[in-house]
């Protein structure tokens, strides 16, 4: 079932959740919900669930409004970010709820109540921790017990807030991976609420990244990372280094140097500020151009494939950051506060808003 | 200086708490069983055992539903005028319990705002059981309410919210997932409610007229028993209402054994180690 957003905007009291949002979420998809904390993303998920109602705007499913139809009516299935197991009941019981609690017409029997709560547990895993309190189990088995129980209703649409958040880095890993598979096999659609941005782009078929309760830009993770459309979408995905200079006539003067920009061909004098990314840059002993900037090493980290060195700009004395691949930095022997040309390679040049 | 304190504080207990009791009993039984057993199962006493016994499975109930009720929308909704309920749900215990009774005197009694209403429907209030259920039931309506609003707080409304998402009623929410979650400390304020419904005198000494056999409580009897120097009858009644206070003691502690084990169980569910293999 797909999910349409129109216009949506959200307040509490003088702060503004969401402002004029719109999105599409294709059936079938694994969408990413991705931001800074505060970005409103968290209220989004929550109003296509109907846990919150919306100020302004309209959400369709499946091309129907269901702007104001009441929770337990939406079909969604909403994995909670600390999970809100019922604490008092079974991991069996728990993923019984959702099947126990319809009205006796369209209740499963006992045995069907069983059968499919069996098989989703052992979809999850879990069904040999049927009989265990919520209490007993880890953050990752409870994330899985959650899981199970939204989906336990056949939801046409499952809803997932922070999902992995509460957990640590290794159990994180294997669980993104498990729930790509799960999507895959289930094939729900799905919105996943995220601040971290290797989770989005790994796990889902399109992220959506918000900022102060705004879409920065939507796309395949693909699309976002080779192509952010804005400043904000830069730098919140991957390393960036950030070049301050004036803009003019299809080029960027950066102190001394001057960088290629002939997206801004017609511009002439005006503030803006040169986007590259770590890897996206060329280390030279001389100066190969107009473009090359001058620097001093500061730092080396020359652990992995990749070296990462930090290194100070001669001209305006900016730090900035660049991963290299290992042979290029062995044939190149850099050593700290030794001289290095920098020479990016790819540029994005955005306007300053003055 | 620890020691000193344990002194000290015990000292107090046994000055205060420990000798009182011995005190009851022990003055009860100084003329001897019989007079004890008489003193108990004399009409007027048996009366007065009964209409607190009736007070109590009135008040109690209402303020169980009174109770939930208001920790319910206070704590999973938010409106305008919340401060307001919960300052005024710690009213009766903020008013002298002789001023509580006195309200209710001046509101439903033969010169008070409704009486003359009230006396041509042929209604009695103030000086009748409905008096003392009513001011009796006042004084006692915090227990509930306030040993439930922390406990909801904190547990917060994931747990509804996810029952509802899952397809749950509200009453399904209610009776399948909060009351669950509240049983312990809904006990809990039912056991002190109760407790203090039974032995409450201030409230209700102003409004049940001390009629004997009819309006007369308990704690009433014990002091109108005294009153006329009948001691070891007095004590021989105090000494039942002491016993009921050391079955709630008793219950009170079970009740709270259960409830840190919950809320053990509530602080397990909230952190996420990591202490099995995901």
């Amino acid at each position: 079932m797909s999910i349409e957003v129109r216009n949506l905007r959200k307040t509490f009291g003088d702060f503004v959740a969401l402002d004029n949002v719109s999105l599409d979420v294709p059936g079938g998809e694994l969408v990413a919900l991705l931001g800074p904390s505060g970005s409103g993303k968290t209220t989004l998920l929550r109003i296509i669930a109907g846990l919150e109602p919306a100020d302004q705007g309209t959400i369709l499913f499946h091309g129907e409004n269901a702007t104001d139809r009441p929770v337990r009516e939406r079909q969604v299935g909403f994995v909670f970010q600390h999970y809100a197991l019922f604490r008092h009941m079974s991991v069996f019981e728990n993923v019984a709820f959702g099947l126990r609690v319809r009205p006796r017409k369209v209740r499963p029997s006992e045995g069907e109540i069983r059968e499919t709560v069996m098989g989703l547990l052992g979809l999850v895993q879990l069904d040999v921790l049927a009989d265990r309190r919520p209490s007993e189990l880890s953050g990752g088995q409870r994330q899985r017990v959650a899981l199970a129980r939204a989906l336990a209703v056949k939801p046409k649409v499952l809803l997932l807030d922070e999902p992995f958040g509460a957990l640590d880095a290794k159990v994180r890993k294997e669980l993104r991976r498990w729930l790509r598979r799960l999507h895959e096999e289930v094939h729900v659609t799905s919105v996943f609420v995220t601040h971290d941005q290797e989770e989005a782009l790994e796990v889902s078929d399109r992220v959506v990244i918000m900022n102060e309760g705004k879409v920065e830009q939507s796309g395949t993770p693909e699309e976002v990372y080779d192509r952010p459309a804005t400043p904000f979408v830069y730098g919140f995905l991957g390393d960036v280094n950030l070049f301050h200079g004036r803009i003019h006539q299809g080029h960027v003067n950066i102190g001394e140097s001057e960088l290629e920009a002939p997206e801004w061909a017609h511009v002439s004098d005006q503030a803006g500020v040169a986007y590259v990314r770590t890897y996206d840059v060329e280390l030279a002993p001389f100066a190969s151009g107009p473009s090359s900037l001058e620097a001093v090493v500061r730092h080396i980290r020359a652990f992995g494939p990749m070296v990462r060195l930090e290194l100070d700009l001669v001209d305006g004395g900016r730090t900035i950051e660049a991963h290299i691949p290992r042979a290029r930095f062995e044939s190149l022997a850099l050593g700290r506060g030794e001289r290095v040309f920098v020479s990016p390679t790819s540029v994005r040049v955005f306007a300053q808003p003055t | 200086m620890r020691w000193v304190l344990i002194t000290v504080a015990l000292a107090f207990l046994a000055f205060t708490l420990l000798l009182p009791l011995v005190l009851v009993f022990s003055q009860a039984f100084s003329k001897g069983f019989s007079v004890y057993w008489q003193a108990i199962t004399e009409p007027d006493a048996l009366s007065a055992a009964k209409l607190t016994l009736l007070i109590a499975a009135v008040a109690v109930p209402v303020n169980m539903v009174f109770g939930v009720a208001a920790a319910w929308c206070i704590t999973k909704f938010d409106f305008p005028g919340k401060n307001l309920l919960i300052t005024l749900i710690d009213l009766p215990f903020a008013v002298s319990p002789v001023i509580s009774g006195m309200i209710f005197v001046l509101l439903y009694g033969a010169h008070g705002w409704f009486g003359s209403w009230l006396m041509e429907h042929d209604i009695k209030i103030i000086f009748a059981l409905p008096g003392i259920i009513l001011a009796t039931t006042f004084i006692t309506s915090p227990f509930v309410a306030r040993e439930l609003i922390p406990l909801m707080q904190e547990q917060g409304t994931d747990e509804e919210e996810a029952a509802i998402v899952l397809g749950a009623g509200g009453w399904q929410t209610f009776f399948r997932v909060t009351l669950p979650n509240i049983k312990w400390g809904l006990l809990y304020g039912l056991i002190l409610c109760n407790a203090r419904a039974m032995g409450e005198f201030g409230a209700v000494s102003v409004v049940s007229g001390h009629i004997r056999g009819q309006t007369n409580t308990l704690p009433l009897h014990v002091e109108i028993l005294y009153n006329e120097y009948a001691f070891a009858a007095s004590f021989a009644v105090a000494s039942v209402l002491t016993l009921l206070a050391l079955v709630t003691l008793a219950l009170k502690t079970l009740v709270e054994w259960y409830q840190r084990r919950s809320a053990h169980d509530l602080a397990e569910a909230k952190s996420t180690p990591e202490r099995m293999a995901a």
